[in-house]
């Protein structure tokens, strides 16, 4: 049995190559695992409207709204998986909320 | 010197389960299995073992705790019967994929319904492709010296799977025979100390298992899966060779009896076995060419050694304990008939269904279904696609 230590699995990897039982031997690697495309409708950041209250960032379930310094930046998209739960909690309307292809 | 016993199969497994010490046992008692966790809650309460047992609510908790144990690094064992064994469907599947060497006692007993609590195999033969290895018993010498082997077998690094230990509810887990022990410091040095290279309970190592798998990677995960089920094959044949050294008992993928110049041949698994080499031996001293392939294990199954035992045969019944309902016969039926296909020529193969909820098989029954197939071969008829042996109708 292959038990090699493998932090950058990809699927390239033959079945040789992969852990027993798919174990990872690595921690917060769930970052690699890009979900943005998932998404069929987009959160649009309006920066001059934001007070910077971060009501936002904790409702985001996937951690998709990166603050530094105590204040938000614009959205993580390789990430967010457009749910929208972000634009409903702004009470300024600085996020605006738009299907593809709209 | 070995240790001479008189015991029921429940009370043999659980004596090797003592002799082993397992760091955690987790079973929900079911008929006929119950006396297993209660003689090893009894073990652990008079200090005669230091495992940790775990009670839990159902079998879909004990395989899950079997499961959480095992994957912590610890060597884990569960006893299930019947519906119990149903109840882990889910788990038995996680505890496989995940590659978890869990020992699992399994009392064979039907499932409901109509309810019944006697033997047959539908328990076990529903969970067939759940990637566990599947050993079978014939009496309780066996099912002791089976179970041992298959915690060998399971963490085997080349084999990483769970086990199922089986035996026939009540006919061999009930009924005292008479046998042989090892003793308990010849077992520990057989099976040894339970060193994973990766659990949980590492300090010095990081690891996520029963992550999501992709579709990029599930297929050659469950490839993976299956190289492992093939290499157990020889895993077992060399384990049981080994453990020919400590008990000076033979075992393999199958057992021939009288197969050598036999015409006629039945396929048979568990106690049953018994039953029918005492018919065998009555026929032999009648002149019939009877043979008899008990399958020891069915998973993986050992399609070479079958084709191999079943070259020269006339006519094959291939006996069934349990119903598939496919409508075209039972399993070991349908898996004896494949593993022939191309490779033994013109042999007749009947599949009879036997024995189920507990229905008595008596030697005068195996006696018939050799007549059965002796007529068919000199009839030139074929058989019927499978039937149920001395159904009242």
């Amino acid at each position: 049995m292959k038990d090699n230590l493998m932090k950058n699995i990809t699927p390239d990897n033959k079945w040789q190559d992969l852990t027993p039982g798919g174990f990872i031997y690595a921690s917060g690697n769930s970052a690699e695992f890009k979900t943005g495309d998932w998404r069929t409708a987009t959160p649009k950041f309006i920066e001059e409207k934001c007070k910077q209250c971060l009501l936002c960032v904790p409702v985001c379930p996937d951690c998709s709204i990166p603050v530094v310094d105590g204040k938000r930046l614009d959205f993580d998209f390789d990430h967010c998986k457009g749910c929208g739960i972000c634009a409903k909690v702004c009470p300024f309307d600085a996020i605006e909320f738009v299907k593809d292809g709209e | 010197m070995a240790i001479s016993e008189r015991l029921s199969g429940n009370e043999a497994v659980s004596f090797a389960i003592k002799q082993i010490n397992p760091d955690v046992v987790a079973a929900f008692p079911i008929t006929p299995s119950t006396e297993i966790p209660q003689f090893i809650s009894q073990y652990i309460a008079n200090g005669e073992m230091t495992t940790v047992y775990v009670p839990v609510e159902s079998e879909h908790s004990s395989m899950s705790a079997c499961v959480g144990a095992q994957a912590a690094g610890a060597r884990s064992m569960t006893a299930t019967s019947s519906c119990g064994l149903a109840y882990m469907f889910e788990m038995l599947y996680i505890a496989a994929s995940n590659r978890l060497p869990i020992t699992m006692a399994c009392v064979n007993r039907a499932l409901s319904g109509p309810i019944n609590i006697n033997n047959d195999h539908s328990d076990s033969m529903g969970a067939r492709d759940a990637g566990w290895i599947q050993i079978y018993a014939e009496n309780a010498q066996e099912a002791y010296d089976n179970f041992i082997q298959c915690v060998r077998i399971g963490e085997h690094k080349d084999v990483h799977l769970p086990v199922m230990a089986c035996q026939d509810g009540f006919i061999t887990s009930h009924a005292v025979e008479r046998m042989e022990l090892i003793e308990t410091d010849k077992v520990k040095a057989f099976v040894g100390e339970y060193n994973p290279e990766k659990y949980l309970l590492n300090p010095d190592e990081i690891l996520a298992v029963g992550t999501y798998d992709t579709p990029q990677y599930y297929m050659e995960h469950k490839k993976a899966q299956t190289e492992a089920m093939k290499n157990a094959r020889q895993v077992i044949k060399d384990i049981a060779k080994e453990f020919e050294t400590i008990s000076g008992r033979k075992y393999d993928m199958i057992e021939e009896y009288r197969m050598e110049d036999a015409e006629y041949a039945m396929v048979i698994i568990g106690s049953s076995a018994g039953t029918a080499k005492e018919a065998i031996d009555e026929l032999r001293t009648a002149g019939v060419k009877a043979g008899l392939i008990k399958v020891r294990v069915f998973r993986p199954f050992p399609l070479e050694e079958i084709a191999a035992a079943l070259k020269g045969v006339k006519a094959v019944a291939i006996m069934d304990k349990t119903d598939s309902f496919s409508a075209a016969g039972g399993p070991l039926g349908a898996e004896v008939k494949a593993a022939i296909y191309g490779k033994v020529d013109g042999l007749v193969a009947a599949n009879y269904i036997y024995g189920l909820g507990g229905r008595d098989v008596r030697v005068e029954h195996i006696k018939l279904v050799f007549d059965e197939i002796a007529e068919l071969v000199k009839s030139g008829k074929q058989p019927e696609t499978y039937k149920y042996l001395a159904i009242r109708e």
